[in-house]
């Protein structure tokens, strides 16, 4: 027998090793991958339900969410001119609307461009040019919320939230931050639902049409204004960006224009 | 050689904890220990890691060319972890996003392959899987403290629930800022390495160099 310090003992044992760690990690892979497939969906639903105020992880439970997200028409929409896409033209794209992921496209050339420097007030680098829109309709058929996918660069990191709206487009139901590397306790408190309740009520867009949303510094008086986070300036800067940035021209102000015209 | 399983299991909680007196293993207890739900999960992962790294490298130690033994061990390692990942993104989802890139970094935790070089390869599989449990106990407890003392002061709260209300949400307590960042557990860890030595003295390290006398000038000279 070979001795195990050999050129060639070395190398069996490194392709035996090799070999059986491959197949413990793949089988592992894809057993486990449609939990996690759905873990993420689930994820995603909840805080979108969470931006619209309709789910609360203190009194709902994880299963309530397919069945109140079961109640939103999913809708991708091109931001350059605030169409939404037709049948045909998610076939054409490859777009499943269910499982369509905003973030994973953002480097792809085919879905996403580079944004220039003045235009790019979130300083998000990218953009994607199909976004979804997450719609609740009422009874009688017009739009009761709608819930759009925001992201902004605040002081750490990139934020990502939800942003739900009235169906008019224009008056704020909620906001939610899933994803944020701010400072805990300062930044961090993005998702105090004691600033969070600032929101709802609070109108976009003045008589002009241009975004008049703000996160100020102190406190927040009016229809327009937000209170600024204490201890916090950057963070608020980055949440104010970022509203100025997705309901402003290049984000979903085309959208939301059309909506009000049609 | 020690065998006994006892000894195995409980000598690292105190006399020979991994973090208060190897000092290994810091950099996860700072990064995870701001939440006691987040800490309770990476303690189990890295005693499910430890453990089972120890009893697989143990099991294939007379087997492992001496040239690329580390390689090895990162190996099976970097496989468990990679398994642990998986699991926890698929059965702890919420958790596993707020550990992130931890998880991941189990494999460079010093404890794993400190064990596995000092005790696994020199011991056969089910001691060493103890071995790796005991430790992994001892890396806990330490986290445990560490997470309970930053959530209290920090938040307010134990496992998310509020114990003190806080200032800005309409209570009388105003959250310490300190203990939800990093240096806040460098400190507590100094204090229960403080406690434990002043309690245990055999555990003091020698001093490496003496200061030299004060001398005056015109000595010197």
């Amino acid at each position: 027998m070979q001795s195990k310090d050999s050129v060639g003992g070395t190398i069996k044992v490194a392709l035996v090793l090799c070999v059986v760690c491959s197949v413990f990690i793949s089988s592992a892979a894809v057993i486990l991958k449609p939990f996690q497939v759905d873990n993420k969906l689930l994820d995603r639903n909840k805080n979108i339900l969470a931006a619209a105020g309709m789910f609360d992880p203190a009194l709902n439970s994880n299963a309530e969410v397919d069945d109140l997200f079961s109640r939103f028409t999913l809708q991708v929409v091109e931001l350059e001119t605030g169409e939404v896409l037709s049948e045909e033209r998610l076939v054409e794209l490859g777009i499943d609307p269910q499982t369509y992921d905003e973030r994973s496209v953002l480097s792809d050339p085919q879905f996403s461009d580079a944004l220039a420097e003045e235009e790019d007030i979130a300083d998000l680098k990218r953009r994607v040019r199909y976004s979804t829109v997450y719609t609740l309709p009422a009874a009688d058929g017009s739009i009761e919320t709608l819930v759009i996918p925001v992201s902004g660069y605040g002081l750490w990191g990139t934020m990502y939230g939800y942003l739900a709206l009235d169906g008019d487009g224009n008056t704020v139901n909620g906001i939610g931050f899933y994803e944020h590397k701010e400072t805990p306790g300062l930044g961090g408190e993005i998702n105090n639902p004691r600033w969070k309740a600032l929101w709802p009520g609070k109108k976009v867009y003045d008589d002009q049409g241009d975004v008049a949303l703000k996160v100020i510094k102190g406190r927040g008086e009016g229809d327009f204004e937000i209170d600024g986070l204490s201890g916090a300036s950057l963070t608020s800067r980055g949440v104010d960006n970022m509203i100025a940035f997705w309901l402003g021209l290049n984000g979903f102000g085309p959208y939301l224009n059309n909506l009000n015209e049609g | 050689m020690a065998t006994d399983t006892k000894t195995l299991l409980f000598k690292p909680i105190v006399a020979e904890n991994p973090i208060t007196l190897q000092i290994l293993g810091i950099c996860s207890a700072l990064a995870v220990t701001t939440s006691l739900r987040v800490t309770i999960v990476m303690c189990v992962a890295l005693t499910l890691v430890v453990a089972f790294s120890n009893f697989f490298i143990s099991m294939v130690r007379n087997y492992m060319p001496s040239s690329i033994r580390i390689i090895i061990q990162m190996a099976i390692i970097s496989t468990l972890v990679i398994a642990v990942d998986q699991l926890l993104q698929a059965f702890a989802y919420e958790t596993s996003k707020q550990l992130s890139v931890f998880v991941g970094l189990i494999i460079t935790n010093c404890i794993v392959m400190g064990r596995a070089e000092a005790f696994a390869m020199k011991n056969p599989p089910v001691p060493s899987f103890w071995d790796g449990i005991g430790n992994g106990l001892g890396y806990s407890t330490v986290l445990l403290i560490l997470g309970s003392v930053r959530e209290l002061f920090g938040s307010g709260s134990l496992f998310g629930i509020e114990i003190l209300p806080l200032v800005s949400n309409g209570g009388w307590y105003q959250a310490n800022g300190l203990m939800l960042l990093a240096p806040s557990a460098f400190f507590i860890i100094g204090f229960l390495i403080w406690i434990v030595r002043s309690k245990r003295v055999d555990q003091v390290e020698k001093s490496e160099f003496k200061l030299a006398a004060h001398t005056t000038q015109e000595v010197a000279h």
